[in-house]
């Protein structure tokens, strides 16, 4: 403990009254973290959360400062793996988008997409697989163009009588941004502009439009 | 006699050889002969024994995560009121947002037209099992600490999500919208009780003009942070 006190919490958010301060240079063990707050064990056995700022000022056994790993914009650029959920219209109907990212490096990433289209007149199912280019990726909006390429599984309503289920191909072009929120937080809104290659004489031409959320981790 | 000669060749002695020193500081000969420099380091009396401890740092146990399953009572819109069942699985962004994963199952009863008619059903039992998911976002807006007794005290929060999925039913997925609020009751600092109440809203077409359905639902969980 290098701060004159650390401050307790009952809880681990800052509503939470505190209820008990350890002085300083007392030693305290730390038993596990949520969110920003951990939850300290003192000599004494009393245990409280505290919040990372203060932690920061701990020293650790060696004597030197305590750091936490905390996501930062830098992350933001650097980060592997990423997940999200999307939300918005294709074609007319609504689309609820999941999906996972893996980046090769800053600029290109690979990512797996799973849609649900529920519209009035027919329900379908989409997987894609994208790559996605980031030009200026340190950006905090950052802008991306994304080629992909996939599966419609097309489930007309069972109040129409008309037709059946098809799997039908796909592929897609479009582009949008990543704008970098909070922590491992990231706001996500694009354009897809997708072919269906069905079966029939022409080609289907559908636009989407999303937006939504993701983490980076 | 002889302590004038040896007065005499001392300081002969002196001078030539401080003479020697001088000339030859004078013309820098003397870095050459500098004392070889010791491998300790001056004024190191004693060598410390103690090695440094080398402090490795347990990973901390994050529980960002919370996994859970609940119970309670879904009205279905003009279906009546069943027992749903189902899981949830969270992730806590900051103390304040979390997102959350939900499904859930229930099996709708009959209209009022069914039980009246007698023997006409407007949809097939295997029809009637209504299956949701949602993809929410939560806020804990009241933070606060239950007293039970005079020793003990409890974290809660009340939160509100909002979120959207897809509910299963009547032979078709619909798009549907979800809003609510919840209770957490923290027994501990890793397991919670849930008391949550939502609306879940989708459009029907089922008996020929289409409308928008309100699903109310009040169910009892209970979670635990990993």
């Amino acid at each position: 403990m290098a701060d004159p006190y650390l401050e307790m919490h009952t809880g681990p958010g800052r509503g939470y009254p505190k209820f008990h301060i350890v002085d300083r240079g007392e030693t305290i063990e730390i038993l596990k973290q949520r969110t920003t707050w951990f939850l300290v064990r003192d000599a004494q056995g009393d245990e409280g959360w505290v919040d990372q700022a203060q932690m920061q000022q701990t020293l650790k056994p060696d004597g030197s400062q305590t750091t936490f790993e905390s996501a930062q914009q830098e992350d933001f650029t650097n980060a592997r793996w990423e997940m999200g959920v999307l939300a918005g219209d294709f074609g007319g109907a609504n689309v609820v988008s999941v999906y996972g990212g893996y980046s090769l490096n800053p600029y290109i990433s690979l990512e797996l997409w799973g849609s649900q289209v529920l519209g009035n007149f027919s329900n379908a199912w989409t997987g894609s697989i994208n790559i996605v280019h980031e030009a200026f990726p340190d950006w905090r909006v950052s802008p991306f163009m994304t080629l992909g390429a996939g599966a419609i599984r097309t489930e007309p309503k069972s109040t129409i009588v008309q037709g059946d289920d098809r799997t039908d191909q796909l592929g897609h072009v479009g582009g949008g941004f990543r704008i970098y929120a909070t922590r491992r937080f990231l706001l996500r809104a694009e354009y897809k502009s997708y072919v269906v290659f069905t079966s029939r004489d022409d080609n289907e031409e559908v636009e989407e439009w999303k937006v939504g959320f993701a983490f980076f981790f | 006699m002889e302590s004038r000669f040896r007065v005499l060749f001392l300081i002969t002695a002196m001078i030539s050889l401080s003479g020697c020193a001088a000339t030859k500081n004078l013309f820098g000969f003397g870095n050459e002969e500098a004392p070889p420099p010791s491998s300790e380091p001056p004024g190191q009396v004693v060598d410390p024994e103690v090695e440094r401890r080398e402090i490795k740092e347990p990973r901390i146990d994050r529980e960002d995560f919370e996994l859970g399953a609940f119970i309670g009572i879904l009205n279905i819109e003009d279906f009546g009121s069943d027992v749903v069942y189902g899981a949830k699985l969270a992730y806590h962004v900051t103390e304040g947002f979390f997102v959350e994963a939900s499904v859930g199952q229930s099996e709708a009863g009959l209209t009022s037209f069914e039980q009246l008619s007698g023997g006409a059903r407007l949809i097939e039992d295997s029809e009637r099992t209504l299956t949701y998911y949602n993809l929410s976002l939560g806020y804990n807006i009241l933070p606060g600490e239950v007293f039970i007794g005079e020793g003990r005290a409890y974290n809660t929060n009340l939160y509100l999500v909002a979120g959207l999925g897809s509910t299963q039913f009547a032979g078709d997925d619909r798009f549907s919208v979800s809003y609510g609020a919840g209770y957490r009751f923290l027994l501990t600092d890793s397991v919670a009780l849930h008391l949550d109440f939502r609306d879940h809203l989708y459009d029907i077409d089922l008996f020929g003009e289409e409308k928008t359905v309100h699903n109310l639902e009040g169910t009892f969980g209970i979670t635990v942070f990993f």
